[in-house]
């Protein structure tokens, strides 16, 4: 063995709070993924990605992007030329931006997204974004965040962007009172049945961050209570709180018993009337209980092993564990953020292993020796798990479809049902 | 900085992964940032790979890079060779790795492994996929295949089959698999051994025995190219050249590699199962005589198919173009022999342009193409990579060799309306069956669509795999609404806006923007029923 092989054993570490740390190869994308669902959530905002042809390449291929005629997003590829310093990449992002506004005066907010090679050659993106904001500010804002592999892994990729927007925030009217803010990307559809929700509770103003336009960023104060909506977002919950917001501790809305647990937090912070939540919540409850019900017994007792990929696994075992019978065997995270999933992990069960970050060969190893009825894993990994005869679930589609809320449980415990009653029913 | 939003090539390093994945023990280890493992999914999705591809990323993070990446990317060396224990180790840094410069070759050899290490150079801000492939390949034969004899390869012994090596055919390729069974086919039929088959399915030790041979047949030059002239010179080992898809080009394969190998070729000229011919003699097909057929892919496919279009279908070639700049010079070449101007380029929105202004009867081109073409409401066949789900069918169907033109012709045909149907419409085109909206018959009831809004910029479908590389799933063959936004300026009068109406909805979008822009090259603000018949006569259509 030589000396490097040697060094190679270093890679997992189990430590005292029982979570296993891995160090090796990650098959998980890097933040620049999150283009995909934030340029359509944010509908007047475009995304520039400042880096290599293989961003461009992982942005068509990741998410199965179909281009219609104006996309809003795209990636300046950056050639030898720029490289060697015969064109100044200040002077080109200029250029390139000032021809894109000008075709696209629709646009108000342009996200300068770092990435990998843009970092490394030390593109100051934010002075980019300064500078632009200073021609272009009074249309569009310029806002720079990275969204490179060498800082963010997935959904980290929403993180960065909203912590970036932080500091453009307004502050909240100093003789508001209390406010809620919901932070994290949700579809529209989900986002409207919470606004339902919080206003038949009495709770209010609320705002979501991201807002739907670029005009109509969130303000927020000192009265401002931060209710995360994604377990991804801890970045941005930190600036929000430095700006004198207080996070609320919440599981997340997954499940009945999660969008119980998440209005609750809001609820009583409000004081709202017992009887009144309950008037409120009872019926999305029973139809989240009773759309459970239908799809539990194809899952109660089953074995779950997540791979790490969008930091929903361990919110999501909370919920496939605690309302439908499932035994998680692995939760793996791409990053254990402990402050905002710590309500869920106190509810999972005994027995499950963490894991953060990876190594994928032993974490297959570990996968294919644990031999779970249904593995969570991302694309790269599902067909060759499935040729070793596990069923899988793909996570990409958890992070693409609506699944918070009461009236998306049902969906939600389906995503994980189908692969199993498709494995049953086919006879070849 | 060039503004891209979708390539027809990924970087260089795919077309390493591509070559690594197609062969048997050798595998790829790349110094890459955790994101790149993306590339991984291609492989296992759109290929529906059962293994993983055959690469490790050394997934380095910001904090590694102040510290010591080199000796990650030597622990990474070090555990792909114990897991995986292949015979040959390529290792190449990706676009961040390379600006690491963090030599991973010297790196890879400090780790003494007992196998060959073959560092690639990939310049990631210069080169693409398929230029990435050839020079794996390239580096692979080169580094394996030994050293020939000086001056000319001794004659074959007496009573010995003429043998070759059938190079090109990758893992993510356009049909390779059917390819190769067909041209096996074709030489087997010849009594030509075939050597060894390289990338696919060839292992390290395949790859010694290269020389052995007495001819390459180079069946993909985007990957083959570099490595076949390598060969070429160091054991005098001949090329074939010709791409056998279309009749013609089958045929003089067969011519060529008989006379390459010093054979005879009529074994290989059985062309009992070849339906092609007759199928475009028959009357059916008398209504393909003179379709306007744009070609869009890599240089050899469409040099290959377009030939085909004009001889074999007896299409009219209006358009072609490449994103392979590596083969301009040979592409300008074919495209003169069409008296067409070659378009070369990487930026789909140009081909998309060019599509427009041409508005042909058939777009024969790539996903990409397809999925332009459908806005466009033109019918499309995809003859090209980049590769999708579809391209990998569950049956047989090649591009190459007889059974190649048999499918040629089907999904060539399949777009396009259906002779006697065609007649019917124009006939009945008033009957409330055949309303604007309506689809070829064969291609199912597709549900009358609008087209796209032009604001609906993008769409994610929630089913990655049905859209892998840019492409909508499925009912995208028919073409659209016949009708388009009218040319500002220019107002149609009721009268000749329903005598536009009496035309085939399948020529009306075309007739209606040829009249507009008539009518505004000649500064008519109206349009009347002598304007549509005069812009008719103009047009020749
Ligand atoms: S990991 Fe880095 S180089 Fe790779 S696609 Fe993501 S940002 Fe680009």
């Amino acid at each position: 063995m030589t000396e490097s092989m040697a060094e190679a054993t270093e890679g997992a570490v189990k430590t005292c709070d029982g979570v296993l740390r891995e160090r090796g190869q990650q098959s998980v994308f890097c933040g620049l993924t999150g283009v995909v669902w934030l340029h359509r959530k944010i509908q007047d905002a475009f995304f520039l990605i400042v880096g290599s042809r293989t961003c461009a390449h992982l942005m068509q291929s990741a998410a199965g992007v179909m281009i219609f005629a104006e996309p809003r997003f795209g990636t300046a590829v950056l050639e030898e030329r720029d490289l060697a310093g015969m064109a100044d990449a200040h002077q080109e992002i200029d250029r390139m931006v000032g021809r894109l506004l000008e075709r696209r005066p629709d646009i108000r907010m342009l996200f300068l997204v770092g990435s990998c090679p843009s970092e490394v050659i030390k593109i100051d993106l934010d002075r980019a974004a300064h500078r632009l904001n200073a021609r272009h500010g009074a249309t569009t804002r310029v806002v720079a965040y990275s969204g490179s592999g060498l800082d963010t892994a997935f959904t980290q990729g929403e993180d960065t962007c909203l912590a970036a927007l932080v500091p453009h925030l307004p502050a909240a009217p100093a003789d508001e009172g209390r406010s809620l803010l919901v932070v994290g990307c949700l579809p529209d559809v989900v986002e409207d049945q919470f606004a339902r929700l919080f206003r038949d509770m009495g709770v209010g103003p609320v705002r979501f961050l991201p807002a739907r336009g670029a005009r109509d960023l969130p303000a927020v104060g000192p009265n401002t209570l931060v209710l995360a909506a994604q377990p991804f977002v801890g970045d941005t919950v930190r600036l929000l709180e430095r700006k004198g917001a207080t996070r609320l501790a919440a599981p997340f809305p997954f499940g009945a018993e999660g969008t119980t647990l998440w209005l609750k937090a809001a609820a009583d912070a409000f004081g709202v009337d017992p009887q009144r939540f309950e008037a409120v919540t009872g019926p999305g409850q029973a139809r989240a209980r009773q759309a459970l019900g239908r799809v539990r017994e194809s899952l109660d007792g089953k074995r779950v092993f997540f791979f790490p990929d969008s930091q929903l696994e361990i919110p999501l075992a909370r919920f496939l564990s605690r309302e439908l019978g499932m035994i998680p065997v692995e939760v793996g995270t791409p990053y254990l953020n402990r402050q905002l999933v710590e309500p869920d992990l106190a509810l999972l069960p005994e027995g499950a292993l963490i894991s953060e970050g990876q190594d994928v060969d032993r974490q297959m190893d570990r996968c294919l020796a644990a031999k779970p009825d249904l593995t969570v894993c991302g694309l790269g990994l599902a067909n060759p798990l499935e040729a070793q005869g596990l069923t899988t679930k793909w996570s990409i589609e958890l992070v693409f479809s609506p699944v918070h809320g009461y009236d998306q449980a049902g969906d939600l415990a389906g995503l994980f049902a189908r692969p199993l009653a498709r494995r049953a029913l086919l006879k070849v | 900085m060039q503004l891209t939003v979708w390539t027809y090539e990924g970087p260089p390093h795919m077309g390493a992964i591509r070559v690594a994945t197609a062969m048997e023990g050798v595998h790829c280890v790349l110094h890459a940032p955790v994101g790149d493992t993306y590339a991984d999914l291609l492989f296992t999705m759109i290929e529906r790979r059962a293994g993983r591809p055959a690469v490790t990323y050394s997934s380095f993070q910001a904090r590694d890079m102040g510290g010591d990446s080199g000796g990650l990317f030597k622990r990474t060396v070090a555990e792909a060779y114990e897991r995986f224990r292949p015979q040959v180790i390529l290792v190449a840094p990706t676009c961040t790795g390379e600006l690491l410069q963090d030599d991973p070759g010297g790196l890879a050899r400090a780790v003494g492994l007992p196998i060959p290490v073959i560092p690639l150079s990939l310049p990631s801000y210069q080169r693409k996929e398929n230029w990435g492939a050839a020079e794996t390949f390239y580096a692979l034969v080169r580094g394996l295949a030994g050293r020939g004899q000086p001056g000319p390869r001794p004659p074959r012994p007496e009573g010995q089959a003429p043998s070759c090596n059938i190079l090109g055919p990758v893992s993510l390729g356009f049909r390779h698999r059917d390819d190769l069974v067909e041209v096996r086919r074709l030489l087997d039929l010849l009594g030509v051994t075939v050597n060894v088959v390289a990338p696919l399915g060839a292992s390290p030790a395949d790859l010694t025995r290269l020389g052995a041979a007495d001819f390459n047949v180079v069946l993909y030059p985007e990957v083959a190219d570099t490595a076949a002239r390598w060969l070429e010179r160091t054991f005098s080992q001949p090329s074939v050249r010709v791409m056998p898809i279309g009749v013609g080009a089958t045929r003089d394969f067969v011519a060529e590699v008989a006379r390459v190998a010093g054979i005879d070729p009529v074994p290989a000229l059985d062309e009992s199962t070849l339906r092609l011919p007759w199928y475009s003699r028959s009357v059916d097909s008398t209504y393909l005589t003179g379709k306007r057929v744009f070609l869009f892919g890599d240089a050899s496919h469409v040099i290959a198919a377009a030939r085909v279009a004009q001889d074999e279908m007896g299409f009219n070639v209006v358009g072609m173009g490449t994103y392979s700049r590596e083969f301009g010079r040979e592409f300008r070449q074919a495209a003169e022999q069409y008296g067409v101007e070659p378009l070369i380029t990487d930026d789909y929105l140009e081909v998309e342009a060019r599509l427009a202004d041409l508005r042909p009867d058939l777009v024969l081109g790539t996903q990409m193409e397809r999925h332009v073409a459908k806005r466009l409401g033109l019918p499309c066949a995809v003859i090209s990579a980049p590769v999708h789900v579809q391209d990998f069918p569950a049956r047989f169907a090649p591009q190459m060799g007889l059974e190649g033109a048999n499918v040629l012709f089907d999904t060539w045909v399949h777009p396009l309306m259906m002779g006697l149907e065609e007649h019917l419409l124009t006939m009945f085109r008033e009957d409330f069956e055949f309303h604007a909206e309506a689809a070829p018959s064969h291609l199912g009831s597709a549900a009358p669509r609008s087209l796209e809004p032009a604001d609906a910029v993008v769409s994610i479908q929630a089913d990655p795999a049905a859209t892998l590389v840019a492409a909508p799933a499925a009912g995208d063959a028919s073409p659209s609404s016949s009708t388009s936004p009218s040319t500002p300026g220019v107002t149609w009068e009721p009268e000749a806006e329903a005598e536009l109406r009496k035309i085939p909805f399948f020529v009306r979008g075309k007739a209606r923007r040829n009249t507009e822009r008539f009518a505004a090259d000649r500064g008519l603000a109206r349009i009347t029923v002598e304007t549509l018949y005069d812009a008719k006569a103009h047009f020749g259509s």
